[in-house]
């Protein structure tokens, strides 16, 4: 009887003379980019001993479209329609950083009302966004059931963004100035026909996996990695907030009238899978009281600022005023403006901090626009989060940082 | 010469009872701080930033590409700290002739990727970087996407 043992790296089997039997002890494996539970192209190239990873190395750039060079080809009034495309599950999030940066630079006030719709669109961008990470997370998990469940309210979320911008998910709603149109109407009905239901939603979803022992067994406990280490890689959102860190731009820079909400930014100690996915679940809770709170009390007021050479003014004026029709000619011609400088914008998108870093030149079309994008920095730790844990772990601990490969790539 | 607004700015003020020269130029624009450091000392700013002045982290390293004019880029770092609740931005210009800079990844992990990214756009080498290799394009490709010189339709030769 041959023994086996493992000396240094190679595995060797005493007696044994046939060469393919000696190979090395660790095994290199390539996860993606096409795997289908990764949710996108990343590779991931794993070193296993075992079924312990002892060596990770995420693999990106496969989504790479150039967009911040593309920026710089168009005018800002275009550039609103590439920032829709770098995260598809948060478009109105990128549309607003977009839209905030570029009101910074000109250094104009939007009316209430506008900033209202703009929070409540944003908010329910995070609820579709977490319900669409809900659901595919449970699936790769093996919670067959709960995507269904989560795509059905998703499928009402977005048929409130066609209702407002014609467009499910390529809204470009929020432009800088304000708002793409006037919120159509009936949209108060239609906006709390949805949230007073959705709460009873949540707890639907928690019925099925918060004490289910499966999800419990797969998740507590997996994926931990030290708080320090998050700050140093980068890592923000609520895998930051699940570690105990009550960081979120809403508070701490707040933007658009979030000062005037009243909601919790719910946190978390445990920092693993699990309490990533309470987080989420608590972020969904307070973000429908937010968008109640819009429905309740919006201001009335105009959907934008008073800015004629910026904003796109009404059809109906096009039809009847000369300067109307000139300003959509000039706007869409030539676009505007923006005075010369930099800012770097940063809101709270569903997965973390976005930054959007414009450099001006005093032309239309911006000198430079660098997107900081939340996906980008979490996925720098995903060594850290993985390295020492089982294989099988994996596809949990990377599905809770909830990434867009997309909004990773640009 | 720094304006007698951006000298009583608590930051500027530390780096400045540090080392005179650590600081060429600084402004307060739009509500928001930038400073600019020598490039041969931006290890030893961040490390002050990070240490004295509780910048824990680092948002994102950027690159601007100024051509024709010299010096032609500028790295752009964006900092906060979540104790002070505050953001800040350092520059540091570099010619365009032999761009290179002190990595960073000493000081903040995060700047890994983001200065594989600026070196894979823009072309500017980072010294010392543990692993400065193409991120974004294939490994293969020739040229910075992101400089000015670089056109933005046509194809591949």
């Amino acid at each position: 009887m041959a023994t086996r043992e493992i000396i240094d790296d190679t595995l060797v089997v005493e007696g044994e003379s046939d060469p393919d039997l000696v190979r090395p002890k660790r095994m290199t494996l390539n996860m993606g980019p096409q795997h289908p539970s990764t949710h996108g192209v990343l590779r991931l190239q794993l070193e296993l001993d075992g079924e312990t990873i002892t060596w990770a190395k995420p693999d990106i750039g496969y989504l790479h479209t150039g967009i911040e060079k593309e920026f710089e080809a168009k005018t800002y009034h275009q550039g609103v329609t590439l920032t829709d495309r770098i995260d598809y599950l948060a478009p109105l999030s990128n549309n607003l950083c977009f839209a905030l940066a570029v009101e910074k630079l000109m250094q104009i006030e939007i009316p209430e009302h506008a900033q209202w719709a703009r929070v409540m669109l944003a908010e329910l961008t995070r609820l579709n966004s977490h319900l669409v990470w809900l659901g595919t997370h449970a699936i790769d998990i093996g919670a067959m059931s709960v995507f269904l469940y989560c795509f059905r309210e998703r499928e009402e979320i977005l048929r409130i963004f066609e209702m407002c911008s014609g467009q499910r998910m390529m809204t470009s709603y929020i432009r800088p100035g304000g708002l793409a149109l006037a919120l159509p109407r009936g949209w108060q009905n239609r906006v709390k026909k949805f949230i007073d239901v959705f709460p009873s939603r949540i707890d639907e979803y928690e019925d099925l996996l918060t004490n289910n022992k499966i999800w419990i067994g797969r998740t507590k406990g997996v994926g931990y990695i030290s708080v320090e280490d998050m700050l140093d890689l980068g890592i923000t959102g609520p895998m930051l907030r699940a570690a105990g860190v009550d960081y979120d731009a809403r508070k701490q820079f707040p933007y658009s009238s979030y000062e005037k909400f009243d909601f919790k930014v719910p946190t978390r100690k445990e920092n693993d899978v699990y309490a990533r996915y309470l987080c989420r679940l608590e972020e969904m809770r307070q973000s429908a009281r937010i968008i109640k709170q819009v429905v309740a009390g919006i201001p009335p007021g105009r959907h934008q600022a008073d800015v004629p050479n910026m904003t796109l003014p009404d059809r109906e004026k096009m039809k009847t005023q000369m300067e109307a029709l000139i300003y959509h000619f000039k706007i869409v011609t030539e676009g505007y403006r923006v005075p010369a400088g930099e800012v770097y914008q940063v809101i709270e998108s569903p997965r973390g901090e976005v930054g959007y870093y414009i450099v001006s030149d005093g032309t239309a079309k911006p000198y430079r626009c660098h997107v900081r994008g939340p996906s980008f920095g979490n996925l720098q730790a995903v060594p850290k989060l993985i390295e020492g844990t089982l294989i099988a772990d994996v596809i949990a601990a990377i599905g809770s940082m909830d990434f867009v490969l997309g909004d990773c790539d640009r | 010469m720094l304006s007698e607004e951006i000298k009583s700015h608590p930051d500027v003020a530390a780096i400045l009872a540090a080392n005179p020269e650590y600081l060429v130029d600084g402004k307060i624009d739009r509500g928001e701080t930038t400073l600019v450091v020598p490039a041969e000392h931006i290890v030893a700013v961040a490390q002050l930033l990070k240490s004295k002045q509780e910048y824990v982290r680092l948002s994102t390293v950027t690159g601007v590409d100024w051509a024709p004019a010299e010096p032609r880029f500028e790295v752009v770092y964006h900092l906060h700290s979540l104790s002070r609740n505050v953001r800040l931005r350092v520059k540091c210009r570099l010619p365009g002739a032999n761009a290179e800079i002190d990595s960073l990844t000493g000081v903040w992990r995060s700047a890994n990727w983001y200065e594989r990214e600026t070196f894979d756009l823009f072309g500017v080498r980072f010294r010392n970087h543990p692993d400065l290799t193409r991120i974004m394009m294939p490994e293969d490709w020739q040229g910075y996407p992101l400089r000015k010189d670089y056109p933005v339709t046509g194809t591949r030769v």
